[in-house]
């Protein structure tokens, strides 16, 4: 019996083994391979070496994704926990509300705020209307933070939300009836409480921000080159696929490596205040 | 203000929506006492506690706390603290820094810090376990750390929402036990709540039992069993007969077409009342002996004794007798004026005390309380 149901859960789980090995672990191979060779596939530390002139561009997307998270933290907290304190009715409109701009297609959402940010866009138009000097907003490194922000905002507020809305309502009194006024119980209750949710909401924007590469295009006008754009040009202009491999791979580890940080920060959630 | 009373509710009344769970309630709490709310589920108990705590603002009514009106004090600066129906201790934080909470809030020295939760740690006899997680704690280990952290901030009273509720029956013993030896020992007001009638009856110096959103009755635990003031109390309390009766006299009554010879006066002559007789307070003896007589309908082995239910001309009674008698034997029963209790006719007359659906209704009184009223 034993040995059957051993066959059927293999058969079961044998999709998503092929699924993986396919589409995670081959990927992952052959981008070892390519960061490791050279154009003709012998193997090659050339890619690696050339490595350190993209410094700059990867401490700016960090910088950005640093930025960017922060913003979305400050917005997508207090939101999440105001969202989580109404009726059940106002909650799913309020999450209905924040998932909707993702129903949107990301190129879309993206055009849009160019649209909006223009010298000549729906923003300048109105401030010229009313008599305003126009403010030069598009192709500038807050249009590019903006622009991340918006995209990556509603991953931040759902895990929060999430935990927040789990939370034990007797754990916030237990905190008034020991004595915690209103910034106590945040400080010491809801802040440590809700740290998966900050700590999966920063991982879920970070990451992304970092490795973005349409965004920095259309809200930076190319210059701010983000490390994103740097392997999407390796891969689509200038076909050296080994230099972008290599790059992909120092990102990978870079965001593995940061991960490990937040992780460890969660399970030591009262350190992080 | 009465003596040495330290909390009063005064025409307290709190309705959500058309829902009444208040209805005018009026408490005085004595310093020190150990005080126990029975009732059962959605009697209003919890939500008295809570308006204690603060987490409730009555609709109506006043809430006095050592003299002073504190409707509009928040929890936290309240000298009362709650132990929690599921405890609410913070998963994020080990069992010292637990004990350790409220008096960090108070910004109290380390050095004294360590030394109160060292001492609140040996009270509920837990030390060792400083720096244990929580959620490594088995539930009764759970109940001695909120126990712990709620008196280390040193209350006035300490306010129990069915503490013990989640733990086995033999840990509930010896909870109860410890619980009432610590509030002895602190000196602190205890205002306990349970639905638990046999643990009110254990604990308590005053037990107060709620139906409805309105107190029933306020008494001594032996003033709630002994003379109970309507049907809904003696039958909440213990196993009670609930007969019809009419008061012929004083200390004369007259029920299932006997007269009986009682104890209590004070009533209108021929006054139509509820007579209460205890299970165990009824002697079975020969049927030509006895006052009353009637046929057995099923017997019940208990352990100490048999619980068996005698049909009295189509009453049925619950007698808790030593000696077993089978089935369909007919049996004569003697009471003995001071086991009849005597109670004025109310609201919950004809509703409670009669064995003839007893299975039934014995499935229902032992189902686990399904969600406590807010």
């Amino acid at each position: 019996m034993n040995k059957r149901t051993n066959l059927r859960a293999k058969l079961i789980s044998s999709p998503y083994i092929v699924w993986s090995v396919l589409f995670i672990v081959a990927p992952l191979i052959f981008v070892v391979y390519y960061a490791f060779t050279d154009n003709t596939g012998a193997f090659s530390l050339l890619s690696i070496q050339a490595l350190p002139k993209y410094i700059p561009t990867f401490l700016r997307s960090i910088w950005f994704g640093i930025v960017a998270t922060i913003i979305c933290l400050i917005i997508a907290y207090p939101l999440a926990y105001i969202i989580s304190k109404k009726t059940d009715k106002v909650q799913r409109t309020m999450i209905l509300l924040v998932m909707l701009p993702m129903w949107m297609s990301f190129l879309i959402r993206t055009y849009s705020w160019m649209a909006i940010l223009q010298d000549t866009g729906i923003i300048n138009s109105f401030l010229m209307k009313i008599g305003l000097p126009p403010v030069h907003m598009i192709n500038t490194g807050g249009a590019v933070i903006l622009g991340m922000v918006y995209n990556f905002l509603p991953y931040m507020i759902m895990p929060i939300y999430s935990v927040m809305a789990k939370m034990d309502l007797s754990m916030i009194e237990a905190c008034q009836d020991l004595g915690g006024n209103g910034l106590t119980v945040v400080r010491r209750c809801i802040l440590p409480l809700s740290m998966p949710g900050i700590v999966s909401g920063i991982t879920m924007v970070f990451v992304p921000s970092v490795s973005t590469f349409y965004i920095s295009q259309k809200l930076g006008g190319g210059s701010f080159d983000l490390i994103g754009d740097v392997i999407e040009r390796q891969f689509q202009q200038s076909y050296n696929y080994n230099l972008g491999a290599a790059i992909s791979l120092v990102l990978m580890v870079l965001i593995l490596a940061s991960m490990a940080v937040m992780n460890h920060f969660s399970e030591e959630g009262e350190m992080v205040i | 203000m009465k003596d040495n009373a330290i909390i009063e509710l005064k025409n307290v009344s709190v309705s959500y929506g058309d829902e009444t769970v208040l209805n005018n309630l009026n408490l005085t709490i004595r310093d020190k006492e150990f005080i126990t709310l029975l009732g059962p589920s959605g009697c209003g108990k919890t939500t008295t506690l809570r308006i204690i705590a603060g987490f409730i603002d009555p609709d109506e009514g006043e809430v006095i706390f050592d003299g002073k009106k504190v409707n509009d004090l928040p929890p936290h600066k309240r000298q009362v603290n709650t132990i929690f129906q599921k405890y609410a201790l913070f998963p994020h934080l080990n069992v010292y820094e637990n004990v350790a909470f409220g008096l960090r809030i108070k910004k109290v020295k380390e050095r004294e810090i360590k030394a109160k939760v060292e001492e609140m740690l040996e009270l509920v006899n837990l030390k060792g376990f400083e720096k244990r997680n929580i959620n490594s704690l088995s539930g009764g280990q759970q109940q001695r750390v909120a126990i712990a952290r709620a008196l280390a901030v040193h209350p006035r009273v300490l306010l129990l929402d069915e503490p013990l509720g989640a733990l086995d029956l033999k840990l509930r013993k010896d909870m109860q036990a410890e619980l009432k030896a610590i509030q002895q020992r602190l000196g602190i007001t205890f205002i306990y709540v349970t639905h638990d009638q046999e643990e009110a009856l254990s604990m308590s110096d005053t037990i107060v039992v709620m139906d409805g959103g309105v107190i029933q009755q306020i008494g001594t635990p032996i003033e709630i069993y002994n003379e109970p003031q309507n049907a809904f109390v003696a039958d909440f309390i213990g196993e009670s007969n609930i007969v019809d009766g009419v008061m012929l006299d004083d200390c004369l009554v007259e029920f299932s077409g006997s007269k009986f010879v009682c104890l209590d006066k004070g009533f209108d002559k021929n006054e139509a009342v509820d007579v209460v007789v205890r299970p165990e307070d009824v002697d079975v003896v020969a049927p030509e002996s006895g006052m009353l007589k009637g046929v057995v309908t099923s017997v019940t082995f208990k352990g100490v004794h048999f619980e068996i239910i005698v049909d009295i001309g189509g009453f049925k009674w619950m007698i808790q007798t030593t000696d077993f008698h089978p089935v369909d034997s007919v049996i004569g029963l003697y009471i003995e004026p001071d086991a009849i209790h005597i109670m004025k006719k109310s609201r919950y007359s004809g509703l409670y005390g009669d064995y003839s659906s007893f299975s039934e209704e014995f499935d229902e009184l032992s189902k686990p309380e399904e969600e406590e009223e807010e």
